[in-house]
């Protein structure tokens, strides 16, 4: 079973907002001159912002926000995100790889953006039954 | 450079306890557009069983960042940080971070190999409150780039 697809618009102002509620200030997630300095194309989305929208989508998916039992993701391409209004997007589908007897949902999550797999391996485990 | 094998099953002292907030969580819900109500409202929590608001799933790396950082700045280990990247991230919950926990890092390093001119270090961080209740255990996999 395919979930519905959702979509997250992610601007430079959340990966500002984003370096202060995580504590994460690494200059390649607010600074052009210091993230094509070390190679990359622009400024790039926390690996964890990311990692942080898509539980969003898997809660959202389990209909409550204490339901994920095992989150994990790798992380295999950066999110550039340009100084723009309209930033970037990431979107997020799964399926349902497998429903346990004890009440568990294992999910198989894509994130892409502009086209292209930003995580690989990204699952996530629900309760779904309280 | 390569990564000395040698580290792996050290392990680092726990960490000072970190008191969680439940104006930090709200403000990582809301960083993270997470809207739901049992991330800001107290009463929504308690009527989920939780005695105060919930974090976010990803909410611990908040805690155990500190922890994994000390690790790959341990000059023994000899990681140069600028060339570190994230690789993998994974959570195992025994059950959600709520504000007022007061939590403990314990971390040990599980894996590190050399492939391909690149090293991977990966770190198992035990989070337990100060009681020893396990609430989830994180792990970090980083990318060590090796001179192109």
């Amino acid at each position: 079973m395919e979930l519905p697809a959702k979509t997250f618009q992610v601007t430079r102002a959340d990966l500002v907002r984003y370096a202060g509620a995580s504590g994460d200030f690494n200059p390649i997630h607010w600074s052009d001159r210091f993230a094509t300095k070390v190679g990359l194309p622009g400024v790039i989305a926390h690996g964890m912002f990311t990692m942080a929208l898509v539980g969003r989508a898997v809660t959202e998916w389990a209909g409550a926000p204490d339901a994920v039992v095992e989150y994990g993701v790798r992380f295999t391409r950066p999110v550039v995100v340009p100084d723009d209004d309209q930033g970037t997007e990431i979107e997020v589908t799964a399926v349902v790889r497998e429903v346990t007897e004890d009440g568990l949902t294992r999910l198989d999550v894509t994130a892409t953006c502009l086209g292209e797999k930003v995580l690989a391996q990204a699952r996530a485990t629900i309760r779904t039954t309280r | 450079m390569s990564l000395d094998p040698s580290f792996v099953g050290r392990t680092y002292p726990p960490t000072a306890p970190y008191q969680v907030g439940r104006e930090k969580i709200r403000e990582f819900a809301t960083a993270i557009g997470a809207t739901d109500p049992a991330h800001h409202d107290p009463a929504a929590a308690r009527a989920l069983g939780h005695p105060d608001v919930v974090a976010p799933p990803t909410f611990p790396v908040v805690i155990t960042m500190a922890a994994s950082r000390q690790i790959a700045e341990d000059p023994a280990l000899g990681v140069d940080y600028s060339r570190v990247v994230h690789g993998d991230q994974r959570f195992a919950y025994t059950r959600p971070v709520v504000a007022g926990d007061e939590l403990v890092c314990a971390s040990t390093i599980e894996d590190v190999s050399n492939r391909g001119g690149h090293g991977f270090l990966t770190t198992r961080t035990d989070v337990r409150t100060v009681a020893g209740e396990p609430v989830v255990a994180v792990w970090s996999k980083i990318v060590v780039r090796g001179e192109a």
